[in-house]
């Protein structure tokens, strides 16, 4: 495989509800602003770029199929090839990755990867069921098809095993509302407390309104390089900051639709098949799983993702990752849920299963230098969802995956303060990133590892 | 060559608009002024509609709905290995093998996980406040999504996890999983 480089993103700006633009020209918003980075006309880029992947998760939002097509065309891209991809609440991710795949492959030398979602054209909660046929319209949808249900009832099995509070689950939306203040492309920029969000109206116990991400109208895109098409667009005139921006790790997880198909496996199947490498060389880490399996823990079960862990053990194997905590410098992953962030610290390997809530709690993923208005015991070691996440920013389900690489390659570009107006969530000295993507209740899940090229 | 139509025949459908504005001059030109207006025109809605019927076939897995109003609950098992599925499930993800029905009416059963869903989908909205649960049977590797009637859903509480169930069948049948439900013992 080549190397491949980040070399642009742009974002639209996240909202409610944009009456004002047909999905495509939505697109062409993030799309003009990644090649407007690079400082090359439309038509300069249009000539050098190979090809394309489209990213969205819904016809039924569209009431159209193949809009992939309709953007391709608004792009003015056509005849060159491109292809829609679909994995749920993971597409963009999915998509951020095919299109990482045809230049690593040699397919392409430049290739952009664009999304988007336009949620507003329902009402709530026809959204909201929309959103559940991804799940098994035989026997799940029929129950009560509603995805808020679905992971508040992870999170209760979470609390019962590892006596996760519902406190903890506040301090993620605290810390990722009071993130996205900073960002302007975020939906929502407010400053909650722990109390307004046990306050805010119970969606589906325990999760409140402000556990849970919200419907958003939106599109990102991002324009992925080999060395030859890092060359062909500065032969052309683009401006690529130095050093680049690489990625060094892809890795994918699957598992059941239906959650509660999911197994619980043995400790010996868990320590062989999903431990990180971290966990399966200690010696206390192995004596505390082996207590808590005694204990009548069992794994993945409906509290845990071990496509996420997959995924994560997998790019980091690729990118050389030994210990995520500390050699990344910051991770966007997908927070549809409060609960859903500290499951996935534990599937990321950030912590242990079992020690998310606390985890949550301490400090270590908060960004350095904003006032969250909490008692944080540790200091900042690897911010999580410094952006505001899915749950500040939106979740236009299409182009998040890809908010989110683009927001990580700003990152270790260290052009956050260029893009934001403000450098506050710039994460100083940022040399390596990881993106997380997730769909359904843990069904497909993408992880990509951004490093900066010294 | 006949009379072909020329008009279309206007309905009684569609929509009474007043005054949607438009900028005046001349027919066959659009001057600054008028682009300058179209271009910060109020984006134009429509209702559309999308209703559609399918015809559903559970196919291999409709012994699970015929037991269902029967009064039994069925689950899938796999005969060399044991390991058994709360749902059905046609073949077994381990070995590939096809899977034989057990019948689990009886089976010790338990509360996994559940929520209450005070908000839900647009179908679902009118039975809100309802609780999903996932159960957990004596001897079945996995869960089964359901209902959970019999305690309020406006004190949920951790404790309702463990707890003994015992499931109850509709009398008229609807031929959905909701055919089965579950409530304390």
């Amino acid at each position: 495989m080549r190397p491949v480089y980040v070399v642009s993103g742009g974002v639209s700006k996240f909202a409610k509800s944009r009456p004002d633009k047909t999905f495509q020209a939505i697109v062409k918003e993030a799309y003009d602003y990644a090649i407007a980075d690079l400082s090359i006309d439309f038509p300069t880029f249009t000539h050098l770029v190979d090809g394309s992947v489209a990213s969205y998760f819904s016809d039924h939002f569209t009431r159209q199929l193949m809009a992939g097509i309709m953007v391709q065309d608004y792009l003015g891209l056509c005849p060159k090839p491109g292809h829609r991809v679909e994995g749920g609440g993971a597409t963009g991710g999915l998509c951020f990755q095919e299109a990482w795949k045809s230049v690593a492959s040699g397919h392409m030398d430049v290739c952009v990867a664009y999304g988007f979602e336009t949620m507003s054209h329902v009402e709530t909660w026809k959204g909201n069921e929309f959103i559940a046929l991804a799940s098994d319209v035989s026997f799940d949808y029929p129950v009560g098809g509603f995805y808020s249900g679905y992971y508040a009832m992870m999170v209760t099995r979470h609390m019962k095993e590892y006596d996760t509070t519902v406190e903890q689950m506040a301090y993620v939306s605290v810390k990722n509302h009071i993130n996205a203040y900073h960002n302007p492309y975020a939906q929502k920029r407010n400053r909650y407390t722990v109390e307004d969000v046990r306050n805010a109206p119970m969606v589906a116990w325990p999760l409140t309104r402000l556990d849970i991400c919200v419907m958003s109208d939106g599109a990102a895109c991002t324009i992925l390089a080999s060395e030859e098409g890092v060359h062909r667009l500065e032969s052309a005139g683009a401006n690529i900051p130095r050093p680049l921006v690489k990625i060094t790790g892809i890795g994918r997880g699957t598992d059941a639709m239906r959650m509660a198909d999911r197994p619980h496996v043995s400790y010996d199947d868990f320590m062989e098949n999903y431990a990180t490498e971290q966990e399966r060389n200690s010696e206390e880490t192995r004596e505390y799983y082996a207590q808590l399996w005694e204990h009548g823990t069992r794994y993945p079960g409906v509290h845990s993702f071990r496509a996420g862990r997959t995924a994560g053990n997998m790019a980091y194997r690729m990118a050389g990752i030994h210990d995520p905590l500390h050699e990344l410098d910051f991770i966007e992953l997908h927070d549809a849920y409060t609960s859903s962030e500290i499951q996935t610290y534990e599937d990321l390997g950030l912590c242990r299963y079992g020690e998310g809530g606390p985890f949550a709690q301490s400090g270590k993923v908060f960004m350095p230098g904003i006032d969250y208005g909490l008692d944080l015991a540790s200091a900042p070691v690897c911010p999580v969802n410094p952006s505001g996440g899915l749950i500040a920013c939106g979740h236009p389900v299409g182009a998040t995956g890809l908010m989110q690489a683009v927001f990580a390659a700003w990152q270790i570009q260290g052009t956050i303060g260029k893009h934001f107006k403000d450098s506050t969530l710039q994460v100083k000295d940022a040399r390596h990133g990881a993106i997380h993507s997730h769909a359904g209740t843990g069904t497909y899940v993408t992880v990509s590892i951004l490093a900066r090229e010294d | 060559m006949a009379d072909l139509p020329t008009q279309r025949d206007e309905t009684l459908g569609g929509y009474i608009v007043h005054n949607i504005p438009f900028p005046a001059g001349p027919a066959g030109t659009i001057d600054a002024q008028m682009q300058a207006f179209l271009k910060s025109l109020t984006p134009i809605s429509i209702e559309q509609e999308y209703k559609i019927t399918y015809l559903h076939s559970y196919a291999q897995d409709s012994p699970w709905f015929a037991a269902l109003t029967n009064r039994r609950l069925l689950a899938s098992q796999n005969p060399q290995s044991g390991y058994t599925y709360a749902n059905p499930r046609g073949h077994d993800m381990y070995s590939g093998e096809n899977t034989v029905w057990i019948d689990i009416t009886d089976r010790k059963a338990s509360i996994h996980a559940f929520t209450v869903c005070y908000f839900g989908s647009e179908e679902f909205l009118p039975e809100t406040p309802f609780i999903l649960a996932l159960i957990e049977f004596e001897g079945v590797d996995t869960l089964l999504l359901t209902r959970l009637l019999g305690v309020d859903p406006f004190t949920p509480t951790l404790d309702w996890i463990g707890m003994e169930v015992t499931p109850r069948f509709l009398r008229n049948s609807k031929l959905k999983p909701t055919d089965v439900y579950f409530i304390p013992k």
